[in-house]
């Protein structure tokens, strides 16, 4: 039946291989690495709604920072105190995990990011940071779907297809490579019989359809498999719990030896106008579920987390100083977050562009001073092996003047 | 003899702009669904939900506030009993046999912090409203004015995810602001739906305060622009429509003191909207180049009308009508036809629905359109006959990602195949075809359903595959998931 069409045979696999590393891949070091046994992961995660990256890493050793942000600005003392990560910055209380980690060098941060866009749109934000594209409107596929179509096609990491973890799979996940598709779900299964006859049909009549379904019915077995089989829905995507529940479906089927090696999650929930809260609050438990995923990573991928590497990506930032309602308006620049066995952290990457009026972007919003395409192209050829001109002109069109963030890979 | 070029035109068309025919619905239409739809259009028919207890919005939000009074007194009271009998234990020693203290703390405690069983007001009153609203597409003839209505909602939605008082009101929001408008001016739209309490409670601007005005001098409160950007970015003009960050906060600073009465206000009635002058920022202001004096509420009234107006927003809102009903790319000259009715007319809704209808490219552009979940659901339900399950049809809309009145933001949900021809959503539509069919009567034939509805429509293929099924669930199953059930 057809949903077995698109899975190559064993020896054509290796052909494929072979041809791909000896005409486009074999001058890339770290890829022979990979090659060499190392089988690497990769997991972004994209906020929706405009993570606010002065609460969520503190700059309290800047002076302006206290009187910006008023009722909701964190402090290294009180009841919940903010956790310090190198004397200017300090971590949102609601995420002890990251904190941990980053102690044991596997997570960092990269502050004052941002993409290229620079209006205050959540969704035309969104469409750029997941696009990879310098511009709104260009939006048919993800940087992370066009990076694997990139890869030699006999290699695992890209045989395997990037995850698109929710009903409906994140942007930047999308395109001309392979596309699995997960997300908890509780009604009985249809049969096996009336999925391929289903499947026959679309092959004849339809072949969007078809494409969609077999990735679908593929990734529903490898569930099963993975027994995953039973899991239910706790909350959605903008939820605590739904976080964590989302993490840890990917994180299994990542870990199975036939799973995707790539997924990009969104999670929900960070458009904070009013009432955003400091070391409590709506915006603290959203971290908090953020950090949880953090750790269902950890736990469930086992040995292949020493392999791993979690983009966490926001298209914009928020206002630097609190709005009428204790909240924050649409801002630009950011927080990034990467953890991961494979993240060489430990450290807060950063230009500080200042808090004081002059030193706003705009005079309202934390100036952005590092690409976060920068930082997300470091990893993508030292992690996954790509090319600097593959990156510049397939992955992040137009940013062959934006050099790749190196050193940030374990 | 019916002839089947007009048969396989009228169904295209209960495809294309309605919810998909029922058994039996060609003929009650007299052959020709699109005139009737015409009909429709032209007597301005929007139906109006009916079920049990569906309140006005003051109704909902005060019902809402009674309930979480009522839960905080019983808990209250729960928390005061179980303190008077640890007073009451710490006060009597131990008496009798020595096995009886054990028992005594055996016995259940009643959980403190946790509220006795009641109804839950919330709950019970957004599924009746889903239920209303679901039954109507359900048990419409034509479906193109419930169509409007579903396109009109998502394109000024809300997100019952904010929190309680959008859950109890997401339903009469729509019942409110969108219906009556559906046939009328897009202005009056506009109007009802930035003053209704659930889009001030929705995007915050119940909480806004002019910094300048009286409020926002003594509270030290101010300005949320989340409303005033969401009204030209998505609302109006679009983005890319000719307006600036300054524009956004002028707008905001315009809306300012359109609020909601709350259990605090000592004027009106709780939940009805309510022009604050106290937070309103005093003083003229100037938006997309156009002064407008301080005329209180007027004063944002007059800004609405002509952002309804703009020419950026008859072609943001044509191009969104185009896609939604004809392709996900459409035809430019339908955009510029829809527009140019939406100009012309000062924002006629009625008049641009009559232009969709009677376009040439929205009756020969071939059905490519993939149906949204929610879509699906009602299609497949008026398609079998089965008896409605509102339960089954908001879990399985959620599970597709389509959750009613709860898109992810205020962009409302996505309308192109990108967004539904997913993996994991083709799965489940799969799997709910499945679960539908099996509880379909056992005694439908298939392929008499199937002539019945899409049957002048559907092709060979699709004919054959439900005519060889090995069981009559599984040959209903294969025309719910046939591309031409699917698409339109």
């Amino acid at each position: 039946m057809l949903l077995c069409e698109d899975r190559i045979h064993p020896s054509r696999r290796a052909i494929l291989g072979s041809a791909g590393a000896l005409f486009a891949w074999s001058f890339i070091p770290k890829y022979a690495h990979a090659a060499g046994g190392r089988d690497p992961r990769f997991v972004a995660i994209i906020l929706r709604g405009a993570l606010d990256g002065l609460s969520a890493v503190a700059p309290i050793g800047d002076p302006g920072y206290a009187a910006l942000r008023e009722a909701i600005a964190l402090s290294t003392s009180g009841d919940h105190p903010a956790l310090p990560l190198d004397g200017f910055f300090a971590l949102h209380p609601a995420m002890p995990n990251f904190a941990r980690l980053y102690k044991a060098g596997q997570a960092l941060v990269v502050h004052a990011a941002a993409t290229g866009y620079r209006e205050r749109s959540h969704f035309d934000g969104q469409d750029v940071l997941e696009s990879g594209q310098p511009k709104v409107g260009l939006t048919q596929s993800g940087w992370l779907n066009r990076a694997l179509a990139a890869l030699p096609p006999g290699e695992r990491i890209a045989q395997k297809g990037a995850l698109g973890v929710g009903p409906i799979a994140p942007l930047v996940a999308r395109g001309p490579a392979p596309v699995l598709g997960w997300a908890p779900q509780t009604l009985p299964r249809a049969d096996d019989d009336l999925a391929m006859r289903v499947m026959d049909l679309y092959a004849r009549k339809d072949q969007a359809l078809a494409r969609a379904l077999s990735k679908g019915l593929e990734t529903d077995k490898l569930a099963t498999q993975s027994g995953m089989g039973d899991m239910k829905q706790q909350g959605g995507p903008a939820d605590p719990q739904g976080m964590k529940m989302i993490a840890a479906g990917a994180a299994k089927l990542m870990a199975a030896d036939t799973g995707p090696r790539v997924a990009a999650l969104a999670f929900e929930g960070w458009d904070t106008h009013a009432n955003e809260g400091a070391a409590t609050g709506q915006l603290a438990n959203r971290l908090g579920g953020l950090d949880s995923a953090f750790a269902e990573f950890e736990s469930d991928l086992g040995p292949a987390w020493k392999d791993t590497i979690i983009a966490v990506i926001t298209e914009f930032g928020r206002t630097a100083r609190v709005n009428g309602t204790t909240g924050t308006d649409h801002g630009t620049g950011t927080v990034a977050f990467l953890v991961g066995g494979a993240v060489k952290g430990g450290r807060v990457v950063a230009d500080w562009p200042g808090l004081a009026q002059g030193q706003l972007f705009e005079g309202r919003d934390l100036k952005p001073t590092t690409d976060v395409r920068a930082m997300l192209k470091g990893v993508m050829m030292d992690h996954l092996g790509l090319s600097a001109a593959i990156l510049a002109e397939q992955v992040f069109p137009g940013t062959e003047q934006l050099a790749p963030m190196r050193g940030l890979v374990a | 003899m019916a002839d089947r070029n007009s048969d396989a035109r009228s169904i295209a068309a209960l495809q294309r702009f309605g919810f998909g025919p029922r058994p039996g619905d060609l003929a009650a239409l007299g052959g020709d669904a699109l005139d009737a739809m015409r009909q429709i259009v032209r007597a301005k028919a929007v139906a109006e939900p009916t079920g049990d207890h569906l309140v006005s919005t003051p109704q909902a939000l005060r019902e809402l506030d009674e309930f979480r009074t009522e839960v905080q007194r019983k808990r209250a009271a729960a928390v005061a009993l179980e303190e008077a009998r640890q007073q009451q234990q710490a006060m009597q020693p131990p008496v009798g046999q020595p096995g009886q203290k054990v028992a005594s703390i055996a016995t259940p405690v009643p959980a403190i912090n946790k509220p006795p069983p009641m109804a839950q007001i919330p709950q019970l009153i957004f599924r009746n409203e889903a239920d209303a609203r679901f039954r109507c597409a359900v048990e419409a003839q034509t479906g193109f004015a419930e169509r409007l209505v579903w396109f009109w909602s998502n394109h000024f939605c809300v997100a019952v995810s904010k929190g309680q008082p959008n859950r109890v009101t997401a339903g009469s929001f729509e019942r409110e602001a969108i219906r009556p408008h559906v046939f009328g001016k897009f202005a009056d739209m506009l109007l009802a739906v930035e003053k209704h309490p659930a889009m001030l409670i929705y995007l915050d601007n119940r909480q806004s305060v002019g910094a300048n005005s009286r409020a926002g001098a003594r509270r030290g409160r101010g300005l949320n622009e989340n409303l005033a950007r969401e009204i030209m970015e998505l609302h109006t003009l679009g983005v890319g429509g000719g307006y600036s960050q300054t524009d956004v906060t002028t707008l905001a600073k315009i809306i300012t003191g359109w609020t909601v009465i709350n259990q605090f206000d000592e004027d009106g009635e709780l939940g009805e909207f309510r022009f604050n002058g106290n937070r309103h920022e005093p003083g003229d202001q100037t938006l997309l180049g156009k002064t407008y004096r301080d005329e209180g509420v007027k004063q944002g009234e007059k800004a609405l009308i002509d952002i309804a107006r703009h020419p950026s927003t008859a072609l943001f809102i044509a191009r969104k009508l185009a896609r939604h009903f004809v392709a996900d790319d459409p035809p430019q000259s339908l955009v510029d036809r829809l527009a140019r009715t939406f100009r012309d007319t000062q924002g006629d809704l009625a008049a641009v629905s009559l232009a969709l209808l009677d376009s040439k490219e929205a009756l020969e552009t071939p059905p490519m359109k993939l149906r949204s979940p929610q879509e699906f659901v009602v299609a497949a339900v008026r398609a079998t006959g089965r008896k409605f399950d509102i339960g089954q049809a908001l879990n399985v809309s959620r599970l597709m990602g389509h959750d009613l009145w709860n898109p992810s933001g205020p962009n409302g949900f996505g309308d192109a195949e990108a967004q539904w021809a997913t993996p994991d959503g083709m799965k489940v539509r799969l799997d709910f075809a499945s679960a539908i069919a099996r509880q379909t009567p056992g005694s439908l034939n298939p392929s008499e359903l199937l002539e019945q509805t899409i049957g002048p429509i559907v092709s060979t293929e699709t004919r054959q595959a439900v005519a060889r099924a090995e069981s009559r669930p599984q040959g209903i199953a294969l025309m719910l998931m046939s591309p031409e059930f699917q698409r339109r």
